[in-house]
């Protein structure tokens, strides 16, 4: 899976998650979920439920602090991947 | 009280109808929200009946994100929410709002909250799955629920919290709510409370045989107040919520005012002299009938209406010989009574909340609701009041002051004495 697929796969999972609907338009490497897209801080466990569920994997809780951002999410996401 | 307080806002998720318009239609008509419950029949209940709230998924949609309402599985919380914020439309005030608003809060109540979440989670956790329950686990089911996610949607900025004292829960907290912008804390409280619905809050009643059995095969038939057939509640569930202004606040934004609260109160009785757990201790819900009174500064033979607690149990004739007792009226000069249960069943902590709005339509509106189930009045009834009181032959010549009590397991009361405005 190339990192383009993720990030789409990814933007996906966030969007409904997200307080700001304009900055999903534009979801980048560089995106932050709490500072660009407005996601409650909170309800991150839930994106990473989300994302375990929709790539098959499963996410340690050393990962998931990783996870405030698209990059660190990427890079998780394809650790993750690589070693099933 | 030193300063008025005034109803300016009501919201209803009732067994009978959702929505303050059409409980107010089915208030008039005496429709019936009791209905043959085939989850309680799968699960082998004694009662097979419920009062339970129904709506299309688009009411969810209204109110709630998509990720809301994923895994939305606390119905106590969401007839709070649903009831909570049609309240504030309906006293015409804004959701959006850029600060904390520092004079309006929330005292929103219930027994016990999201055991339906609960259940999910207890399944989930015994799996070995805690790490996948979410974050939906706890806002569902902690007993501020409704008042956090309340408060946090109309950026309520003064008190916010959540009472629990059994099946008063709901007149304790309009009394709270009352007495906190009285004494000039706040300008503005949502009060009310809500009940979960389903076999997991309702197996214990089940359990203590306090639900009637005998009418599994005509629902409608089940709940009977002041009957002489009365053989246990319909288990229920909803909410009602109330929107609480001081007068002078009310008046200055031009606010539509159902009527005001005069005052009530709120005892217990300490569970001695024949109370106990789940019995009431008479001396203490005459007292609390009278402080009431007092407290509100009315005389009893100004009670045009009582909108009692009244379960359809062998409680209802100790009830009615309690208000006899504490209004020293008996006879045709008892007020007119009536049992809102009938026709929508126990709906445990949101009890109170719901029969006060439907108190405050009836006042509002100026009609009564029929006695429904009651034909064959408790004899122990009729022999202290008149039928009249129960079943009018006639229209009542006015309808300015209703007492409004509940009563609770812990041996608790509460009365509120509501004004024409």
């Amino acid at each position: 899976m190339t990192q383009t697929e993720i990030l789409a796969k990814l933007t996906e999972i966030v969007r409904p998650y997200s307080q700001e609907s304009t900055a999903m338009e534009h979801v980048s490497m560089e995106t932050d979920f709490i500072k660009d897209l407005k996601i409650d801080s909170a309800t991150l466990v839930d994106v990473v439920l989300d994302v375990e569920d929709a790539f098959g994997i499963t996410i340690d809780n050393s990962a998931m602090e990783k996870m405030t951002n698209v990059a660190n999410t990427i890079a998780v996401i394809e650790d993750a991947i690589s070693r099933k | 009280m030193n300063r008025r307080v005034v109803i300016t806002g009501l919201g209803v998720v009732a067994p009978n109808a959702v929505g303050i318009q059409n409980f107010s239609d089915a208030l008039r008509t005496g429709a019936s929200g009791i209905s043959f419950d085939p989850e309680l029949e799968a699960l082998q209940f004694s009662c097979r009946i419920s009062g339970t709230p129904t709506f299309e998924n688009t009411v969810l949609e209204s109110v709630f994100s998509e990720i809301e309402r994923r895994n939305l599985q606390s119905t106590g919380f969401v007839y709070g929410v649903l009831a909570a914020l049609e309240a504030w439309n309906d006293a015409g005030l804004s959701i959006e709002t850029a600060h904390p608003r520092w004079e309006s809060g929330i005292i929103f109540g219930n027994g016990s909250l999201g055991v339906g979440k609960f259940r999910e989670s207890i399944l989930q956790i015994d799996a070995l799955q805690t790490r996948r329950l979410g974050s939906s686990a706890v806002i569902q089911t902690m007993s501020s629920a409704v008042s956090a996610y309340v408060g946090g949607k109309l950026g309520l900025g003064n008190c916010n919290t959540s009472n629990s004292s059994a099946c008063a829960t709901g007149t304790e907290s309009i009394l709270a709510a009352a007495e906190r912008i009285a004494t000039g804390k706040a300008d503005r409280i949502l009060a009310g409370s809500s009940s979960d619905s389903g076999p997991y809050i309702w197996g214990g009643f089940d359990a203590m045989r306090v639900c009637t059995f005998k009418h599994n095969d005509e629902p409608e038939k089940g709940s009977r107040p002041l009957s002489g057939t009365a053989s246990g509640f319909v288990p229920a569930a909803g909410a009602g919520a109330l929107v609480l202004e001081a007068l002078d606040v009310a008046l200055e934004r031009n606010a539509p005012i159902y009527g005001e609260i005069l005052g009530g109160h709120v005892n217990s009785g300490g569970q001695r002299n024949g109370g106990s757990m789940t019995a009431p201790n008479s001396v203490a819900v005459i007292r609390c009938i009278q402080q009431a009174l007092i407290h509100s500064g009315i005389s009893a033979s100004e009670i045009d209406l009582i909108n009692g607690h009244l379960t359809a149990t062998i409680k209802d004739s100790t009830e009615i010989e309690n208000w006899t007792q504490a209004l020293q009226r008996s006879g045709a000069d008892f007020p007119q009574i009536q049992a809102t249960k009938g026709l929508i069943g126990h709906t445990l902590a949101a009890s109170g909340a719901i029969e006060t709005v439907a108190a405050v339509l009836q006042l509002k509106e100026q009609f009564l609701h029929p006695n429904v189930n009651s034909e064959d009045i408790h004899p122990e009834i009729s022999n202290r009041i008149a039928v009249e009181c129960i079943h009018p032959t006639k229209k009542l010549h006015k309808l300015d002051v209703i007492a409004k009590a509940s009563f609770g397991f812990g041996d608790v009361n509460a009365c509120l004495i509501l004004k024409k405005y």
